[in-house]
């Protein structure tokens, strides 16, 4: 594994080792050794064409954590807004021996084309492109799931998992719903026909309107953010309709299965999609999510940067 | 599977093991057992007692194996003391991998537990424990994730088999078994835990 760009590159195999692995990384930040040598004198740059908060820091920390050298770079505030091209911030960052990048851009393909190029020889990462995918949130969402609904090894064979909202803008459904296939889950989505993607019949889920039907038999069920910011046409009437039909508040969290949990990729539209009684009930693991996203993107840093490069995985 | 037994020593005893379908690799031609089920036994009862007798008890002890196969051998050595001394002395597991200085030359490994005693180890007398003794790299890391968890009052070394060879300054409080060895010999230590049984085999093949 070199690159990480897209759940699809990922064998089985190779998720259950992720995963296998932030359980070690979260053991050894747990413990008073918070500090690894592991990747020491590597340079990672996190490359943020787009805002991020959770993803940027997270990814920051992870690295930091295993003592590998950070260095920031936004949209705001660097050439990117002033109309340097993708290249040439990629050959500058080759220059300055980037060993990887961490990237996050609002076109669906821009770590691809960076990954594909000469322009650099590190590892990229895809910490989100466009409406295309955003793989390490779903290792992390996957990470959450076993760790709640399973014994806590292996796949998550068996489980049923919705994913609710905003299906059309959202790069963490897709890979998601990649990764839950992957690892033998069973993902429906939940959404109003305007906010399900083009060809999403051949995804391998079931789709349904209904969100009080298929609410009791879930194990998890995932929040999708609203994008409003994503939305040029009108996609539902209004919010109020919106939230009546796809927001999960109290009367609906009561008919959930027992021990069965509450996740949202963040930030939360609180009233809108979730009401802020659910989101801070017991059942909700959002703040577990973001500390679980450190030992995930540990595992995915060991794992592409530590060893030599390896045969596995998208060595593009 | 039953190899003849042979002594140290560079004299092997030359099996014709490729035919053998448990043997994992059959381009290691000659394999020779350097210590049966039962010596193995006896290595790690006297060790125990030399543990003992050199801490002077058990009571100010933890022991630390290194995954795979020390993690297997520290918890026999815990029983062993723990029959002897009638006592619950703790043991734990601690992986090396992260403070590896070789990751970079070959593809990432999988990580394997850490387990360290709720007591923790400030203070106390740690007895880092591992199958077999040869460059002193995996213990040289291994004092390093030590040092990042505690400070011990001190910290020896068990080993099941020491093969020479070493590349740091590094030595073995206890001893198994020396096995003199040539660089491009490996040596494999299979125990019931993991793989089926006990011994200790030497093989000619390509050095790792």
């Amino acid at each position: 594994m070199r690159h990480l760009l897209s759940i699809s590159d990922l064998s089985k195999d190779e998720a259950v080792l992720i995963l296998d692995t932030a359980i070690e990384m979260a053991r050894a930040s747990d413990g008073p050794m918070k500090k690894l040598p592991t990747l020491r004198g590597r340079t990672i740059v996190n490359l943020f064409a787009e805002d991020s908060t959770r993803t940027r820091i997270s990814f920051e920390a992870a690295a930091k954590r295993l003592s590998a050298d950070v260095i920031n770079f936004g949209a705001k505030g660097s050439s990117l807004s002033k109309g340097e091209s993708l290249k040439d911030t990629a050959l500058t960052l080759q220059a300055m021996g980037a060993d990887a990048v961490i990237i996050r851009h609002g076109a669906s393909g821009a770590p691809v084309r960076l990954a594909d190029s000469a322009w650099m020889s590190g590892s990229v990462i895809n910490a989100g492109d466009g409406t295309h995918e955003h793989p390490s949130q779903a290792l992390l969402d996957a990470f959450t799931i076993r760790k709640h609904c399973t014994k806590g090894g292996g796949d998550l064979a068996g489980l049923r998992i919705g994913i609710v909202g905003d299906v059309l803008h959202s790069r963490v459904a897709r890979s998601n719903v990649l990764l839950l296939a992957l690892l033998g889950a069973h993902v429906t989505l939940i959404a109003p026909p305007t906010l399900l993607p083009f060809g999403v019949e051949s995804w391998p889920v079931d789709i349904s309107y209904d969100f009080d039907s298929v609410l009791p038999t879930l194990d998890a069920v995932m929040m999708l953010r609203v994008q409003q910011e994503r939305m040029s046409d009108l996609f539902f009437p209004n919010a109020r309709e919106y939230s009546r039909y796809f927001g999960l508040n109290r009367d609906r969290m009561l008919m959930m299965k027992q021990n069965s949990i509450v996740m949202h990729p963040g930030p939360m539209n609180r009233g809108l999609e979730i009401t802020a009684d659910v989101a801070d009930s017991a059942r909700s693991v959002i703040v577990e999510q973001v500390s679980n996203g450190v030992s995930v993107r540990m595992a995915i840093l060991y794992l592409l940067l530590a060893g030599a490069p390896s045969e596995i995985g998208a060595n593009t | 599977m039953r190899y003849p037994q042979i002594h140290s020593g560079r004299g092997k005893v030359r099996l014709a093991s490729f035919n053998d379908p448990s043997c994992e690799a059959g381009k290691e031609n000659y394999m020779s057992a350097a210590l049966s089920a039962q010596e193995i036994s006896r290595a790690l009862t006297r060790i125990s007692h030399e543990i003992l007798e050199k801490n002077g008890g058990s009571s100010n002890l933890t022991l630390l194996g290194i995954p795979t196969r020390g993690a297997h051998l520290a918890s026999r050595i815990a029983t062993i003391i723990n029959s002897i001394d009638l006592c619950d002395v703790p043991v734990g597991t601690l992986d090396i991998t992260l403070h590896r200085d070789d990751l970079r030359m070959r593809p990432p490994r999988a990580l394997m537990p850490t387990l360290i005693p709720q007591a923790g180890i400030d203070g106390r007398d740690v007895i880092l424990i591992d199958d077999v003794l040869f460059s002193g790299r995996t213990i040289r890391a291994a004092l390093d994730a030590l040092g990042e968890i505690g400070r011990p009052k001190s910290v020896q070394l068990a080993i099941l088999v020491d093969r020479g060879h070493r590349e740091l300054p590094i030595r073995a409080d206890f001893v198994g078994k020396n096995i003199p060895t040539a660089r491009t010999q490996n040596v494999k230590v299979n125990l019931s835990e993991t793989d089926g049984g006990d011994e200790v085999l030497v093989s000619e093949g390509e050095s790792k």
